[in-house]
């Protein structure tokens, strides 16, 4: 590697870190959006890096959205304790409660609108002027235009109108009372980057990413996972060994067949999928192609 | 395949960010598709967007795309080319270390092709591919190919551009995308996606300058204190010496600190901690240099400033000015001008709207340290923010020359000083000694053919300059070929250095508040350029002397077009060696249908119109 020379890697981690220090410096009251996905888990290292030897001087907030997760929520749990930081949980009795109706949505809306809703009122409860999320652009086309820095009006609202065009690396943090921003200092990290992450830097992740035994009925591309052990004997439900791509909310979460039990393994199955698929050319910052049918659910 | 190897070569390789300029009807789209598809690159994001059209929620009308081949990362900005998404195209350009413009072949070079090569170039981006597309529908014609290059590389002479590469190709074919093209097999260059793994872009970081904005103070448990900050450009070490600014406190360096253990030394754009041996009171928004480095501290930075609101610049109204890790307050004083980009063409202006590029001075209500953008994006560039709606409204480039007048010695107990006050002990600056004379150093660089005018113009200018009590020198063949230059021949080279040494002068005699009438044939336009560059862009009239050459010939005062003509002067302007007539002066002159004195007239006439002979008041 050259002299005063940054790899890829290095550089999007200073880029992140920049960016989360500028939030703890311009805002009175943020908070970090922790979702217990691989994308916060990168997000709550690099907010450690950036405040070294200090402490993250910021709560951490879960939006808890879901059904209980007993492993989920440990898992987030150790992770708090071990940095060191407030956890906030928000438990939105309203979303909770309509997420048995919503069930027949498709994962896209019944995931985003819980989301948003319960956000927007931990937001205005625990007045937080922004939020640091795992938010990046290569996700989806959807994000490919969100800017670092995302306006929030006084209605929660953010509107196209209301951005503000993110020059150099000059961010504008001027807001009103009542408005906020969200803030994703990850935008620029791909799918591939925030696996090689985890693996350079030993970053623990959720269990759920990782391969093992799991109750699944297959559909035409994925393994949709049966959570309640009472269905076994379901028509077409079979046990197999799978990882979920993305932990989100579990009716947006399909698994796919795997044997990766480590970050490493991941990358491999990743680029040795792609390779499959697209030829020997080319490797990099992909996503993982057995998201690509599952990619809709919104992180906020 | 061995994932250790993949997992090693990603660990090493380089992130290269693009700024991908032009419209869907260039092949836009086409064309980013193309090097997803055919980089073999997995399609993660499916289509690609839009140009502009409907922007989505929360977005502006810049989107990212990302891909990467064994060699290299890579993140394509994209952003439409058409005038009324400039803010969009500063955006974008103003993180890329690259910027491919897309042309379309088939309709050669266009106003906005020109237009956003200049705004690229202001942006500071040093390497422009030109993509030059559709080249299936001319037929793969090298005679196209050629034209467009050319008339592209004269206009970006006039710019800052170190590397310019063009490329024919066409995005829907996958010509010279990916892999070369059997259809252009005149074209003995790299396909596009070679350039950009192979384009060598770490020589453009500055590692001279230590410069080091504190985001933020770090305490913790065990007395630790440390400041926390991005080295924005330099190198610094453990045990350098090293002052905070605008303090001007100078300590040594204790510690690097990084999670990943102290570090010996840090470079651009690692985040670090770092530790000095004293307890000096520096918080967020003051700079970290070596004392031997020192960017300029001033209250007052002249830029080129790009409007970006559709709310319209109110001068001499208090803005946020964002500069680093620091936001004061201040505002526009002064507007120089106005670039129409399509020509690099200067136009007087009173005010600035949205999408418009000026020349201005920013008046800052806190002194800022900061360098010219040229030589340090992160310390000369700037934001405005309108403290209204909390939008924001500009961007900002540092010039070279900025204005002085304030450039003080900062203490710890200075406060805002208004315009007129100096302080004891400071240099003495240019404003002070053209306020000695009460007027400004200005620079009229008449050129022509020989004959045609300029040394009448230029003494009969020096008259009435004078003869309204304006301090004021003519330099012209007579007085600078026969001491200074005497060295000097007829060649390019030689005219060429000639023409450097009378701009320098002229800047020494502008710095001292004369005014200099330079008269010289100066025939190459890049010279010309560089004298302007010189001498200052605010201070500089080029005047273009003008009359058909058997007008010159026929006056022809020293009988040098006899001589010519009868091959006793070799390289004789207009007869030998080229004329390049210039393309935007400032004012032109026809000789051969104006007298002599309304030529003279028509030069104050503009002067007067810049404000260069007003009555200069100190307490303007």
């Amino acid at each position: 590697m050259e002299r005063y020379r940054l790899s890829t890697l290095k550089t999007l981690e200073a880029e992140s870190i920049y960016i989360i220090r500028e939030v703890a410096a311009e805002f009175q009251n943020p908070a970090l959006l922790y979702s217990v996905g691989k994308d916060c888990s990168v997000l709550a290292s690099l907010a450690r890096k950036a405040f070294y030897p200090g402490k993250i001087p910021f709560p951490f907030l879960h939006i808890d959205t879901t059904r209980k997760f007993p492993d989920m929520h440990d898992f987030r749990d150790r992770i708090c304790k071990e940095m060191g930081v407030g956890l906030i949980v928000h438990e939105d009795d309203n979303a909770l409660s309509q997420e048995t109706s919503l069930d027949d949505l498709s994962g896209v809306r019944c995931h985003s609108a819980l989301k948003t809703e319960a956000l927007l009122t931990a937001i205005h409860e625990h007045g937080f002027d922004a939020a640091i999320g795992g938010a990046r652009r290569e996700e989806e086309e959807s994000r490919s235009k969100k800017c670092v820095y995302s306006f929030r009006d006084q209605f929660g609202q953010m509107e196209s109108e209301g951005q503000r065009h993110e020059i150099w690396n000059l961010y504008n943090s001027r807001i009103n009372q009542g408005e906020s921003i969200q803030v994703s200092p990850i935008s620029n990290w791909a799918e591939l980057d925030i696996w090689h992450y985890i693996h350079m830097e030993s970053i623990p992740v959720a269990p759920f990413y990782f391969a093992r035994e799991r109750l699944v009925k297959p559909d035409d591309t994925n393994l949709i996972p049966i959570y309640d052990q009472t269905q076994a004997g379901i028509d077409g439900a079979i046990t197999a060994l799978c990882r979920f791509p993305t932990l989100e909310r579990r009716y947006c979460a399909v698994a796919v067949r795997s044997e990766a039990v480590s970050a490493r393994q991941i990358i491999e199955e990743i680029v040795t999928r792609r390779r499959s698929e697209t030829g020997a050319r080319t490797a990099g910052r992909h996503r993982d192609p057995s998201i690509e049918n599952n990619k809709k659910e919104d992180r906020i | 395949m061995d994932i250790n190897k993949f997992l090693e070569r990603n660990l090493n390789s380089a992130l290269l960010r693009i700024s991908m300029v032009g419209n869907s009807d260039d092949g836009k789209s086409t064309l980013i598709g193309r090097l997803l598809d055919d980089a073999k690159v997995y399609e993660d994001q499916p289509k690609v967007a839009k140009d502009n059209g409907s922007s989505k929620e929360s977005s502006t009308g810049v989107a990212y795309h990302y891909f990467s081949t064994p060699k290299r990362n890579f993140i394509i900005v994209d952003t439409p080319g058409h005038e009324q998404y400039t803010r969009d195209m500063v955006t974008g350009a103003s993180t890329a270390d690259l910027a491919i413009v897309l042309v379309d072949a088939s309709k050669g070079l266009t106003t906005q092709s020109k237009r956003n090569a200049f705004i690229l170039s202001l942006l500071g981006i040093s390497h422009i591919v030109v993509a030059v597309n559709k080249m299936d529908i001319v037929d793969y014609s090298e005679e196209v190919f050629e034209k467009i290059c050319g008339e592209y590389s004269v206009f970006c002479d006039k710019l800052e551009v170190k590397n310019i590469k063009f490329i024919p190709l066409s995005a829907l074919k996958g010509d010279n995308v990916v892999n070369k093209s059997g259809d252009t097999a005149w074209y003995k260059g790299e396909s596009l996606l070679q350039h950009l793994e192979s384009v060598y872009t770490s020589g453009d970081k500055n590692v001279i300058d230590f410069r080091f904005p504190v985001q933020r103070v770090s305490r913790s448990g065990q007395g630790f204190k440390g400041f926390c900050g991005t080295v924005s450009s330099g190198i610094v070490r453990v045990g350098d010496e090293v002052m905070a600014l605008p303090a001007k406190k100078v300590s040594k360096v204790k510690r690097i600190v990084s999670l990943d253990g102290d570090l010996e030394y840090a470079f651009p754009v690692q985040p670090v901690t770092i530790c000095l041996d004293d307890e000096i009171d520096i918080g967020r928004g003051d700079m970290l240099v070596h004392p031997k480095n020192q960017p300029d501290l001033t209250y007052k930075v002249e830029a080129m400033v790009i409007w970006l609101s559709e709310e319209p610049l109110k001068q001499n109204e208090s803005y946020f000015i964002k500069h680093t890790t620091k936001t004061v307050r201040g505002c526009v004083s002064q507007l120089f001008y106005k670039i129409a980009p399509e020509g690099l063409h200067r136009q007087e202006t009173n005010g600035l709207k949205l999408n418009e590029i000026a020349r201005a001075t920013v008046q800052l209500f806190q002194p800022l340290p900061s360098d010219p953008y040229a030589r340090n994006k992160h310390t000369g560039s700037f934001i405005v923010i309108d403290p209204k709606t909390n939008r924001t409204v500009a961007a900002g480039m540092i010039i070279d020359r900025q204005a002085r007048r304030e450039q003080l010695e900062i203490g710890k107990d200075v406060t805002p000083v208004s315009r007129n006050i100096y302080l004891q002990g400071g240099k003495i600056e240019v404003a002070d000694r053209e306020n000695l004379l009460g007027q400004k150093g200005v620079t009229i660089w008449l050129t022509g053919l020989s004959g045609a005018g300029k040394s009448t113009v230029g003494f009969e200018l020096e008259k009435r300059l004078i003869a309204e009590g304006r301090a004021c020198y003519v330099l012209d063949g007579d007085n600078v070929r026969h001491g200074l230059n005497r060295d000097l021949g007829f060649s390019p080279s030689d005219r060429k250095e000639n023409i450097r040494r009378i701009a320098e002068v002229s800047r020494l005699f502008n710095n001292s508040g004369i005014i200099v009438i330079s008269s010289f044939i100066s025939p190459y336009r890049s010279d010309r350029s560089g004298a302007r560059d010189i001498a200052g862009d605010g201070r500089f009239v080029e005047v273009f002397v003008d009359a058909p050459i058997e007008v010159c010939e026929q006056r022809d005062p020293k009988k040098l077009y006899a001589k010519a003509r009868r091959g006793e002067i070799p390289e004789f302007t207009g007869i030998t060696a080229p004329y390049e007539a210039p393309e935007e002066p400032e004012v032109h002159l026809r000789t051969d249908l104006q007298s002599v004195d309304e030529s003279v007239d028509t030069i104050f006439t503009y002067l007067k119109a810049i404000g260069f002979l007003t009555n200069h008041d100190p307490d303007d």
